[in-house]
């Protein structure tokens, strides 16, 4: 019978023929930790006995969140990871190496795994056809003592996206879009598939984008099938023999289908305080900001950074703090031999380290009371930056470039 | 098993930013003192107030968000019984199984502040002591109810050594 890419990969990766609904123990390719859920998931590892992990080169511990470390008890969370690491043999991602989403999607995503983390946006790794899924800290611990998870096979909601998109919108616009047309809780225990004539155009880099935040609204997972655009992603980072073509079979049931022409979607932006809460740039031409936040898992990618240089180049920000943050060491040694860290820099802002930065409001660009904050990050909750009495607005790195700009939110229209 | 407690209620769409705010991740090795902020920016008084054996009522979307499983765990610390909702995000739900922490799915509207709930796990009952109601909620599937009657996951895998979902 005709499968869904869910299906189809946790059926293949089980061993056993499975539909939507269905309970399968898998293995697991890969299962992460991250510096705020890894101390808990090392306690949780010890005090369940476990001993050994079961794939020490595919569980790996990535600090990545508060990085470099702005309080001594993270110091000591860190020193803990790091510890486990050295006596298990798990594989360390320290300070500066990246966001852990960005660094799975340059080192193990790939089409048919399945990969699990501690971390709710471990959904980007779809983007490489992978059932990449976010779990908290107990579910990693048993994963890195077993090697494998339990997962209900999720149903799928197929987002079939045609057209072209219009100048100054992006991959992000329609994420935010799709997630307003959903809601916040539209597509919650489901698997997002995306398809049509528009996905097969995007570079992996879109994708990651869209996959990042199907959690936004409820998925389990993000999936793209696999095509010549990830063989030739594999292909340029070493890892052309992770490639296999996968997609769902024709007549695959579907929960339901959501059509999108593209070319009607315009600069879009999240409104405080839940992603679903949209609006056009234009709408809220009138709000000014604070601070403006380029990077993150969903956006801090090298063509986020160069949308942003292209924007940026020999203007200057408006009275704000402009804080750009490249979501691994790879993308910013590669920005700065593009010179896009040059044109960011002359534009007036400051870079950050690899990481998570200023999105998860443990350091590096806290808000203040009152101020508000364009944000390419993927989530906008009351105290996200680390104060509730901020507000937060989430849209594309040409948004936010044009709005650093200007210092307020600003359609990139004007600027492109 | 019968638990007995007061409700706290919220509203739709409570994050595990809103249970337990980023702004803390410091704390996060320090369960206890993590536990102090619980829910604080919407009900400054939840973590002094909760007792022993005491309800958390949500709406629709309760737990949205990170994979923090600290969400459930500082619930439970401060002595949480169960948590009420219409309905929960995914990886709160499952990490709440995790720990041993019961979310059960009801129509939780008609549910006040300060009721007085008596819930039968076995039974599937909600008594709402303090309107004179009984609610049903939701029967978990199979493979997590396995997960909570053992106490949560830790315990469940020491018991039966491997995953004995699916068989």
């Amino acid at each position: 019978m005709a499968k869904t890419l869910a299906e189809k990969i946790l059926s293949e990766r089980a061993g056993i023929d499975v539909r939507a609904g269905g309970i399968v123990v898998t293995p697991v390719d890969l299962a992460f930790v991250q510096d705020g859920t890894g101390p808990l998931a090392v306690r949780q590892f010890q005090s369940g006995g476990f001993t050994r992990l079961a794939q020490p080169q595919q569980t790996v511990l990535y600090i990545d969140h508060a990085s470099p470390s702005p309080a001594k008890e993270l110091s000591n969370d860190h020193a803990l990871l790091r510890q486990f690491s050295r006596e298990k043999g798990a594989v360390l991602s320290d300070v500066g190496e990246g966001v852990c989403h960005q660094c799975v999607a340059e080192s193990f995503a790939g089409p048919g795994k399945v990969i699990v983390g501690a971390d709710s946006h471990t959904v980007t790794a779809g983007a490489a056809g992978a059932f990449a899924t976010g779990m908290g800290s107990t579910d990693i611990a048993v994963a890195m003592a077993l090697g494998k998870t339990w997962l209900r096979v999720p149903e799928t909601v197929k987002i079939i996206a045609t057209g072209n998109f219009k100048k100054g919108v992006y991959a992000k616009d329609f994420i935010l879009h799709l997630i307003g047309l959903l809601g916040a809780d539209g597509a919650t225990y489901q698997a997002l598939e995306f398809g049509g004539s528009a996905v097969d155009n995007m570079s992996m880099s879109e994708r990651f984008t869209i996959a990042n935040m199907a959690v936004e609204c409820g998925a389990k997972v993000g999936l793209f099938p696999s095509d010549n655009i990830t063989r030739k992603y594999l292909e340029s980072r070493g890892r052309k023999d992770d490639y296999r073509p996968i997609k769902a079979d024709e007549g695959a049931k579907y929960d339901r289908v959501v059509e999108i022409d593209v070319g009607n979607i315009v600069p879009t932006v999240s409104k405080p305080h839940t992603v679903d809460n949209i609006a056009t740039a234009a709408e809220l031409g009138g709000i000014e900001v604070s601070q403006v936040f380029i990077g993150t898992c969903t956006n801090g990618r090298l063509d986020d950074l160069k949308i942003a240089a292209n924007i940026l180049k020999n203007r200057r920000r408006a009275n704000i703090r402009l804080l750009v943050a490249p979501a691994s060491k790879e993308v910013f040694y590669n920005a700065i031999e593009a010179g896009y860290i040059q044109i960011l820099m002359n534009a007036g802002a400051v870079i950050l380290p690899p990481g998570c930065a200023a999105c998860v409001g443990v350091h590096q660009g806290i808000l203040g009371d009152n101020e508000s904050c364009i944000s390419t990050a993927n989530r906008n909750f009351k105290g996200r930056m680390g104060n509730p009495d901020s507000f937060i607005y989430l849209a594309s790195p040409a948004t936010a470039a044009a709005s650093a700009i200007t210092g307020r939110i600003t359609d990139p229209g004007e600027f492109i | 098993m019968e638990l007995k407690g007061k409700v706290f209620k919220f509203g739709d769409d409570i994050s595990t930013d809103h249970i337990i705010p980023g702004r803390f991740f410091h704390l996060r090795s320090n369960i206890p003192e993590l536990a102090k902020h619980t829910l604080e920016d919407v009900n400054p008084e939840f973590a002094s107030k909760v007792k022993k054996g005491d309800f958390v009522v949500g709406g629709n979307n309760f737990g949205l968000g990170s994979s923090r499983e600290h969400a459930p765990l500082v619930l439970k610390t401060l002595g949480v019984s169960a948590v009420l909702v219409k309905s929960s995000a995914r990886i709160f739900f499952r990490n709440a199984i995790n720990i041993g922490l019961p979310v059960l799915v009801c129509d939780t509207a008609s549910i006040s502040e300060d009721d007085e709930l008596v819930v039968d796990l076995a039974g599937g009952t909600i008594k709402d002591v303090t309107r004179g109601i009984e609610l049903t909620f939701v029967a978990f599937p199979d493979a997590m109810l396995k997960i909570l009657s053992e106490g949560g996951l830790l315990p469940y895998i020491k018991k039966y050594g491997d995953f004995v979902v699916g068989k």
